[in-house]
This record gives structure tokens, C-alpha cells and sequence, in this order.
């Protein structure tokens, strides 16, 4: 239903361009599936602001990366590919690195080393080998545009968790007004596991939900 | 220039802001590989091993990167230091001690791709170590986090008999007790004098 939205975008064998897209939103979430990607989640998420910016550059990097790895896919050589896949997303790191220096010193700062550290992201790695590597170009852009967008869900429901408990405010604009005790240990390095753990174990509660549902339901109609 | 003390450097990565724990760098590894001490172990020294050899390597790399005023590759130099130092190790060890590289298998060019290594080359730089303080740095970088990946498999090795909610089981109950040791390691905080 998507392929007329997107008009470069080829319909042939493999799966569906919606079906593409939206896996890596919630069926095929790289977080909260998949678990990938662990280290810019924690470290950067202790302000929605940050989680923001990490998001976006990811969403850049990963779309640029699978584009191109997907163009390139018939030329190189299956024993230097991954050297190659990681040259090309370094380049693209590179180049969101000096973006965002050239658009916001203050994000730049914050970010720090995470910026750079998104070449060993390893989710990007992860769909250049077993999206990009195998599919058209329209088709990884697609798979990158849905992962990338799945991580930033994932950044986003972390930072702002970690803000609103941890600073008491949402973007920096306080909600609970000046007599809010904020709970610091939420912006520390130990409440970003909790954080993570808790939103893992509502999937998990979630999941568990759904699969006795469905036992019920066949339960009842044999 | 930064004239901190080598010990200091060295506790400081070791414990005070342990890689894991407190800096979020190789979280990959550390929910992969910690649930059977053996292989927490082996992981943990084939990292030591590539951090070293690879902070080394970056140092020099640095310096001919800054005197050519070639900033802008230092991303790109960096994982392709790291990732032919994971080779070179690889062969070494092939070479030099075949049981070892049995027993390492598959983690060993996993490395590549496990941030803590990329995060020592560029935190080495970004404070402006010198070669001997670089060094020291990785080796209690690394240090640290096989000390983190070891605890933690212990921990999980215990547990595995133990009664958890069925949902809890797996990577939930793994970071709520990376949770529990990174407030542990928060005491080492007041250590710390810069």
C-alpha cells in the first residue's frame, strides 16, 4: 500500500514495502526486540533533548549506510564485506559528526564520544548485513527509515522517563512545579539499567498478556 | 597535555568510572556473553588483549593524523586500526597458542564491533593522554570491564537455579541487576579526586 507513496520504490520478490517498514517499528523493534544497540540507549537518554538528537543522527546515519551499502551490494567481495559496510558507515558518522557541530555546539557537547561511537552501533552493522546487503535500494532505505525510526521510540520512551523522574521537567519546561524532590539517581548511570529493565519487563508483561490471550481464545473454541 | 597520575588514570577506568557501569560503553558483550563464567572470562581477556595493542596503535596514529592536519579521519582511521588489530591478534594467537584460539572462537572478531575499544582510542584523545598514560588507561579500561562482565556471570551462573518471574527472565533481569552493581560501583565515587 506504500508503493505509491513511494515511486522509485520497485514492488518485486521479498517482503512487502509496508510490511518493511513498519517491523522495525514495533514487530522488529531494535530495542525493545531485538536488544541491539544497548550503548547509546543508556548513555545518552538522561534528557529528552539528547535522546532527541541521538535519535535523529542515528535515523541519518542508518538510511545513508543501508542506501549505500544496498547500491554497492554486487560489486563487493564477500570476504571484505564487512570491512567495507563499516568504512561506509564511518564516513557517514563523520559527516552527522560535523553537522551537528556546525548546528548546535551545546548538543555536540552533551553528545560527546556517543556521536562517534554510532559506527559500532551494532544495529546499524546488523542491517547492512541482513537487510541491506540483500535487498533493493528502495527497500533498505525503507528498512533503514522504520529501524531508524524504532530506535528513536526507544530513546524517546527512555529520556523521558529518566527526565521526568530524574529532573522532574519534559524538554527542559519543569511539570511538578518547585516543590518536586527530584529523583536524581534517574539521570545516573544506574537508573538507566532500571529504566531499561522496567520498560523490557512492560514488553515482556505485554507479550505474555497477548500469547494467553490467544490460548484462551483457541482454549475456548476447541 | 593532561598530567594526571598513571594510578589514578588506572583506577579511575578500573573502578571509578568503570566502562560498563558507569560510562555505558561494551553493554553488547556484557547482556551477551555474561551468563557462563568461562566464556565471561575468555571475552574479557582477548578485550584486554586488543584494547592494549589497539590504544597503542591509535596513539601513533593520532599524532601523524594531527601533524597531517587530517582531523576528519580520525573516525574512520580508528576502525580500521581496530579492526586490523583484532586481526593481527587473531593470528597471533593462532599462531602462538592454538588451545587458546579454540577456546576463544567466535568472540574474538566480535571485538571489532564492541564499543569500549572504539570509546578508549577516542576517549585517549579527546583528553589528551600522553603514550605511557593511554596505555595505562586502556589496560584499566579493559580491565574494568572484564571485571563487570566476570561479576555479572557469576551473578547469573547463581541465579540460574533461582525462582524468576517467567517475563523477568532473560535481558529485563539482567540490566535490573547491572542497575544493582552500577550503584554498587557508585561508591567508589568519592575516590576520585579528578
Amino acid at each position: 500500500m506504500s508503493s505509491h507513496s513511494h515511486g522509485a520504490v520497485t514492488v518485486n520478490s521479498g517482503p512487502e514495502n509496508a510490511e518493511v517498514f513498519f517491523s522495525g517499528l514495533w514487530k522488529q523493534n531494535p530495542v525493545f526486540v531485538q536488544a541491539l544497540g544497548m550503548c547509546p540507549m543508556l548513555a545518552i537518554t538522561n534528557s529528552v533533548r539528547n535522546a532527541i538528537a541521538m535519535g535523529i543522527a542515528t535515523l541519518f546515519v542508518l538510511v545513508c549506510s543501508n542506501a549505500l551499502i544496498s547500491m554497492v551490494r554486487r560489486i563487493v567481495p564477500r570476504q571484505v564485506r564487512i570491512a567495507t559496510y563499516i568504512l561506509i558507515i564511518a564516513t557517514f558518522v563523520t559527516i552527522v559528526e560535523y553537522l551537528i557541530k556546525a548546528v548546535s555546539i551545546p548538543v555536540y557537547k552533551a553528545l560527546g564520544p556517543f556521536i562517534a561511537l554510532i559506527v559500532v552501533n551494532c544495529m546499524i552493522l546488523g542491517r547492512a548485513e541482513a537487510f541491506a546487503s540483500k535487498n533493493t535500494v528502495g527497500k533498505s532505505i525503507l528498512d533503514g527509515l522504520g529501524m531508524g525510526i524504532g530506535f528513536a521510540i526507544g530513546l524517546l520512551c527512555l529520556g523521558s522517563v529518566r527526565e521526568i523522574l530524574g529532573a522532574g521537567s519534559f524538554l527542559g519546561i519543569p511539570l511538578f512545579g518547585p516543590n518536586y524532590q527530584p529523583w536524581v539517581l534517574f539521570l545516573l548511570p544506574p537508573g538507566g539499567f532500571f529504566t531499561l529493565g522496567g520498560w523490557l519487563l512492560v514488553f515482556a508483561w505485554w507479550k505474555n498478556r497477548q500469547r494467553r490471550q490467544k490460548d484462551l481464545a483457541l482454549g475456548a473454541r476447541a | 597535555m593532561n598530567n594526571a597520575s598513571l594510578g589514578s588514570i588506572f583506577l579511575d577506568a578500573l573502578l571509578i568510572n568503570n566502562f560498563v557501569l558507569a560510562v555505558f560503553l561494551g553493554i553488547c558483550p556484557f547482556l551477551g556473553v555474561s551468563g557462563k563464567f568461562a566464556t565471561a572470562w575468555r571475552m574479557g581477556v582477548s578485550v584486554i588483549f586488543v584494547v592494549s595493542v589497539s590504544s597503542l596503535v591509535a596513539y601513533g596514529a593520532n599524532q601523524l593524523l594531527l601533524a597531517m592536519n587530517a582531523e576528519y579521519l580520525r573516525i574512520i582511521t580508528y576502525i580500521v586500526i581496530i579492526a586490523s588489530t583484532v586481526q593481527l591478534v587473531e593470528m597471533f594467537i593462532k599462531k602462538t597458542s592454538p588451545a587458546l584460539f579454540r577456546a576463544l572462537g567466535i568472540f574474538l572478531p566480535l571485538i571489532t564491533t564492541n564499543c569500549a575499544v572504539l570509546g578508549v582510542a577516542l576517549f585517549q584523545t579527546a583528553r589528551e593522554y600522553s603514550l605511557a598514560q593511554s596505555v595505562v588507561f586502556g589496560l584499566g579500561a579493559s580491565c574494568g570491564f572484564t571485571l563487570a562482565l566476570v561479576i555479572m556471570s557469576v551473578i547469573r551462573e547463581r541465579l540460574e537455579l533461582s525462582d524468576i518471574p517467567d517475563m523477568a527472565r532473560g535481558t529485563a533481569m539482567v540490566l535490573m541487576l547491572a542497575g544493582i552493581l552500577s550503584m554498587a560501583f557508585m561508591g567508589f565515587a568519592g575516590m576520585g579526586a579528578g
